[in-house]
């Protein structure tokens, strides 16, 4: 096990943008704490954008895998590729973001490695002794946290809300060493093939990058409503997220949908309106630094995890309150 | 074609309390449901059988006896045949663990029943741990391809199509059957048993498949076989719900609650 060193970090890379670089500063607590480096992974077909992130942004060392079999990602060439590389370099441990295809890709590539996995982690801890990491994890829907380690076998994986950590300030002077490795997949590896993509973008700050969400539920009643939450959105410089009764309503599209079958967000605030607060629902946002809760309902579950609550009819409220923050800013 | 459905039972998490005093959860009283994700993998397959009678649908869970509540609810609304693989050497054992005894399971039923599985359908992920490992997991083992998350699949010409979400909207993947496949929310809901079913669900025989069954390498299962350890559960501190506003009209509450966020910094 000694043989195995450094810690690692996967680099989702959509569009050929950098994602999950927040995972370096999880990734750079535990490596200073063991004393060893930091390595980010990053693996797509032009790369050389999200090189430079990871770089500004942290990392010691780049491991660099750059050709046409990856430039969609795909479960099966994504778990070769790292099957190889970690074999090569044995590091200690694998941050991979919990995203969509993170959370597609490393139960697989655990299994490949005959490793434990720690999914969705919130929080990351490391034995300088042993160099065991402590993964936390909510489950049971987010009333009960677990502490999860993989004491005798490496590397250890674990999957991580890119929310659990914030990205520090890039700094473009750094430098690091970067090593590309061709790695060929062999013919017949990828069984998968995508027929079609189906982009929902919503238009201004990502749900998952904003600081201030203002979702809507059931309670909104309509699309046109809708727009009372992006007007306060906008002026707070946030995004509009929703449950997934107004999803299923149509109102809004499923990219806005925050919770268990959706997107985890945690904003700095996040203002509830018509939420029942189903536990579904609060398992996508429970990290939210700042709760703010409008229901009609004063017994509303929602209100047990807001940190303030205004019992009334959105219709009132929302204008309202979009009204009195406008000539607070003034 | 014969489809394979892994079915969690699991504590319905929706009546789960918690004693925030002694920062316990209350599992007293709370009912034993199956993970609702995989309700969903069931009736697609069943689905898939109302529209080709050719299709055999089973279903297969490892879990103590208790699960054969489960097992009998799955056979009442169009499973054709259940099996439990029980055994307390699989005590404690963690997804990597339980992909390979349910790897090692459809592999057995598969020779004691003369088929071969074409698909393999899992729910997204199991409501108790939330992890949505043993899908991938189980592919990995059985060397099959997967596509998970899905909400809608469609089989046809030796391949299933699915559509996924993905963190820009959504897409349709292809994977060569034999594959494993893990079921998200659908658009349509897991239908109801009727008196009927569920009489012939209580009358059927639901066959116990043990360690010994499966040919299991003892080193693989349980605890010891787990490379992931749960070293401690607590319940969180949670927020005690903060301060509740209800002025005479929409407009005070809204002004007295700009105020306080004023007030104290958050905006
Ligand atoms: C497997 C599974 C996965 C799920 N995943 C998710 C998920 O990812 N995200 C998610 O959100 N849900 C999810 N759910 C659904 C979840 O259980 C709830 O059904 C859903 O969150 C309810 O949405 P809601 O709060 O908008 O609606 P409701 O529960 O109907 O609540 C509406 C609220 O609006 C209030 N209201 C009504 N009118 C007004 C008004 N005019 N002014 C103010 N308040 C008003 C009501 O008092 C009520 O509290 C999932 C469920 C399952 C089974
Ligand atoms: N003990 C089990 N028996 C049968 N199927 C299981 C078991 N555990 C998990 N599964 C299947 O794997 C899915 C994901 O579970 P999990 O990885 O535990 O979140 C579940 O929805 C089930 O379809």
């Amino acid at each position: 096990m000694s043989d195995y060193k450094n810690i690692w970090v996967l680099i989702d890379i959509q569009n050929g943008q950098a994602k999950t670089l927040e995972l370096l500063t999880g990734g750079r607590k535990l490596a200073d704490a063991v004393s060893e480096k930091l390595v980010a992974v990053v693996i797509g077909s032009g790369t050389d954008a999200a090189v430079k992130d990871a770089v500004a942004n942290g990392a010691d060392q780049i491991l660099v895998v750059d050709g046409a079999d990856y430039a969609d990602y795909s479960t099966e060439g994504y778990t070769y590729a790292l099957e190889q590389l970690a074999g090569k370099y044995k590091p200690a441990a694998l941050l991979i973001g919990a995203t969509i295809s993170g959370r597609d890709l490393a139960p697989r590539l655990a299994a490949r490695l005959k490793t434990g996995l720690a999914a969705d982690c919130t929080d990351l801890e490391i034995d300088a002794g042993t160099g065991t990491i402590q993964w936390t994890r909510p489950a049971y829907g987010g009333n009960e946290l677990a502490v999860i380690e993989t004491p005798g076998a490496r590397p250890q994986l674990g999957t991580v809300r890119p929310s659990a950590f914030k990205r520090g300030e890039p700094d473009t002077a750094r430098t690091a060493e970067i090593i590309k490795e061709d790695i060929a997949l062999p013919a017949g590896t990828i069984r998968t093939s995508i027929i079609e993509r189906i982009a929902e973008v919503a238009e201004g700050i990502k749900l998952e990058d904003a600081e201030v969400v203002v979702s809507g539920g059931r309670g909104v009643g309509s699309t046109e409503n809708f727009a009372l939450l992006k007007e306060l959105a906008d002026l707070m410089g946030g995004a509009v997220g929703a449950s997934r009764a107004a999803v299923d309503a149509g109102w809004i599209s499923h990219v806005a949908q925050v919770g268990q079958t959706g997107k985890t967000v945690s904003p700095k605030l996040y203002i509830a309106c018509g939420i029942s607060g189903a536990i579904q629902h609060l398992a996508g946002m429970s990290g939210s630094d700042v709760v703010i809760a409008i229901n009609r309902d004063p017994d509303a579950p929602i209100f047990e995890v807001a940190d303030y609550g205004i019992v009334g009819n959105i219709k009132d409220v929302l204008p309202a309150l979009t009204e009195a923050i406008k000539k607070l800013k003034a | 074609m014969n489809i394979l459905v892994c079915i969690k039972q699991v504590p319905d998490i929706e009546k789960i309390k918690v004693d925030s005093a002694k920062k316990v959860m209350i599992m007293d009283g709370v009912p034993n449901i199956v993970n609702q994700f995989d309700t969903y993998a069931l009736e697609t397959a069943v689905r898939i059988k109302d529209a080709d009678p050719a299709t055999k649908v089973f279903v297969v869970t490892m879990g103590p006896a208790q699960t054969k509540d489960a097992m009998k609810s799955c056979l009442s609304v169009g499973a054709d045949r259940a099996y439990m693989v029980t055994d307390d050497v699989m005590n404690d054992s963690d997804t990597l663990a339980t992909s390979y005894v349910l790897s090692a399971a459809a592999k057995a039923i598969e020779a004691r029943e003369g088929v071969t599985f074409d698909l393999i359908l899992c729910g997204k992920q199991a409501a108790d741990g939330d992890t949505g490992h043993v899908g991938p997991q189980l592919a990995e083992y059985l060397n099959y391809p997967q596509i998970t998350s899905a909400s809608e699949i469609t089989v046809d010409g030796g391949k299933v199509s699915a559509r996924r979400p993905t963190d820009e909207g959504a897409e349709v993947v292809a994977a060569v059957l034999p594959a494993v496949v893990t079921m998200s929310q659908t658009a349509y809901e897991p239908r109801y048993a009727s008196v009927k079913t569920k009489m012939a669900a209580n009358r059927a025989e639901i066959p116990v498949l043990t360690a010994a069954d499966l040919s299991l390498d003892a080193a693989g299962v349980g605890l010891a076989g787990s490379p992931s350890k749960v070293i401690k559960t607590f319940v969180p501190e949670r927020k005690k719900g903060g301060l509740k506003i209800q002025e005479e009209t929409g407009e005070l509450s809204a002004q007295k609650l700009t105020a306080l966020l004023s007030d104290a910094g958050v905006i």
